[in-house]
């Protein structure tokens, strides 16, 4: 098989995977999880105010 | 509560500092060189020769501020989205200091000359080397951050960043594989049009990578934080994410349009050039429409108008970008002012508003307070940088446009119809605009400074806790 052979089935498989990431990305199955991550910055409270934060000496 | 242990705090709040320091550096040494183009005379000397401080001025803001507020958004986002202080904090307090050699050492050796003379990568290779040790080891920073986090989700930032942090660490390395000579010379690995074509593949995606998916990684977790709502569509940005990352690497070859460059190899870079449009404008739209139903806060606070302005200068220059690549609209626009425009339009209203932006956020949080000493100042901060962009842009548009049509236009016997020493005369009143629009945005900066040590001023250095992911849902 020549070099370019190889090259361009390489090509084809990089738009293969990213068509199936689409789909993937799209489709019913990954909706929950994408809902669950969405939510990350907001199970998190970053007040200053929480019990547990110190203020160090330095600064 | 959950636990007694503190995210590390330190070292977000060293690239923090930094980020506003350099950020204050880079672009006085800008507007240094921007006063050198209207008035030739402050060239003085050598060393701080417009040919050895312009290297300077885009290594500071590339990668001493952009870099800094990089690493800076980075290391919190992670903690805080993973639920788990950094992996390794000796490393990462590594990666502080290495960054900081390394950007002293680029202050140093620029003026003095030693350059490698690769656009985006002059440093020699000492420095380069210390480069790839910080960079490998900001990786194992992140990831091993990732690899012990308490949820089962990667937030989509972190994807961005992790992104970021891999392809720089490639592209550094190939791209400045070289022969050294001496302790201060030495010749690149690769030649002739390879040379040139591995140099632009680096570059373009120092500007993919560097400068785009790690400031998007900024985008989607402080636009989402600031304004209050998660991002509009999380399946967007995950296309998002690996459209560019599939689309990214082959743009490089529009940098090399008419050169001895492969003709085909041209027209692929112009293609995924104008491919790369449609997930660009993708990102801007999720990350604007995260908004959506909230727009009234847009008025009133400060940090989303330098984030929303932000990813309106991402759509602006995404689409510049493009269409800048076409070969024929490259024709006109290359080696002009249009290119430093376009450049100014994505680093001064994307990289920089959303690093501004981010940086508004965090530094108050660092010293336990909520708010910035004055939230009045980072509105005059925003409207001051806004109108300085303004003009900068609009000022080396026209002058672009102008010098490519002066440089082309011939009489009907086919001579040239201007000598080039004209459209440098033509140039003078719109560099002396750019010049005013930098001072601008310095200004801001300076401004940003102000605000940053007041906000310090007598504060002691803050560490919240750790927050365990269950505590989302009580």
């Amino acid at each position: 098989m020549d070099i370019n052979d190889l090259r361009s089935l390489v090509t084809v498989l990089g738009l293969a995977c990213f068509v199936a990431i689409c789909v993937w990305a799209y489709s019913r199955s990954a909706r929950a999880g994408f809902e669950e991550a969405a939510r990350l910055p907001f199970t998190d409270d970053d007040a200053p105010a929480l019990p547990g934060g110190r203020h160090s000496k330095e600064g | 509560m959950q636990s007694q242990a503190t995210y590390n705090y330190n070292v977000v709040r060293q690239f923090s500092i930094m980020t506003v320091v350099w950020g204050v550096v880079g672009m006085l040494v800008g507007v240094i060189v921007a006063a050198q183009l209207v008035w030739p005379e402050l060239n003085l000397g050598e060393w701080l020769h417009f040919g050895r401080l312009r290297p300077l001025h885009t290594n500071a803001v590339i990668f001493a501020f952009g870099g800094c507020a990089l690493f800076a958004t980075s290391y919190f986002v992670v903690q805080r989205t993973c639920h788990t202080p950094l992996f390794a904090p000796w490393l990462a307090s590594f990666t502080f200091w290495g960054w900081q050699l390394v950007i002293v050492l680029a202050a140093i050796s620029l003026p003095l000359g030693f350059t490698s003379g690769k656009e985006y990568a002059e440093l020699e290779w000492p420095i380069d080397i210390l480069i790839a040790v910080v960079w490998v080891s900001y990786a194992i920073v992140f990831f091993g951050t990732i690899a012990k986090r308490k949820t089962s989700h990667i937030y989509v930032a972190n994807w961005f960043f992790g992104g970021f942090i891999l392809t720089v660490a490639l592209l550094h390395i190939v791209n400045s594989a070289a022969l050294p000579v001496s302790l201060t010379k030495s010749y690149s690995a690769y030649a002739g049009v390879q040379d040139a074509m591995i140099q632009w593949w680096y570059g373009h995606n120092a500007v993919g990578f560097f400068l785009t998916a790690g400031f998007l990684g900024m985008m989607y977790y402080f636009v989402p934080k600031q304004a209050e709502r998660p991002v509009y569509s999380y399946r967007l940005s995950v296309v998002h994410f690996w459209a560019l990352i599939f689309t990214y690497m082959w743009a490089g070859p529009h940098h090399l349009h008419y050169t001895a460059l492969p003709d085909w190899t041209q027209s692929v870079g112009m293609i995924f050039s104008l491919i790369l449009l449609a997930p660009s404008w993708g990102g801007m739209i999720n990350g604007v429409m995260t908004l959506s139903g909230a727009w009234h806060k847009l008025r009133t606070d400060p940090i989303l108008k330098f984030l929303i302005t932000a990813l309106s200068f991402y759509g602006m220059s995404t689409f510049e970008g493009p269409m800048m690549s076409i070969k024929t609209v490259n024709a006109l626009s290359h080696y002009t002012d249009w290119t430093v425009g376009h450049v100014h339009s994505g680093a001064l209203g994307w990289v920089a508003m959303i690093s501004i932006g981010s940086m508004y956020y965090l530094i108050p949080r660092m010293y336990g307070k909520t708010q910035m000493y004055s939230v009045g100042l980072i509105n005059t901060h925003f409207w001051i940088a806004t109108i300085g962009i303004v003009l900068y842009i609009a000022s080396m548009w026209i002058a672009g446009v102008m010098q490519g049509l002066m440089w082309r236009a011939t009489n009907p016997d086919g001579t040239l119809t201007y000598s080039f020493v004209e459209s440098v005369k033509a140039s003078y009143p719109f560099w002396a605009i750019r010049l005013a629009g930098g001072v601008m945005f310095l200004t801001g900066m300076l401004i940003m400074f102000y605000n940053m040590v007041k906000t310090m001023a007598g504060e002691k250095a803050y560490e919240a806790p750790v927050v365990a992911p269950a505590a989302a849902h009580a």
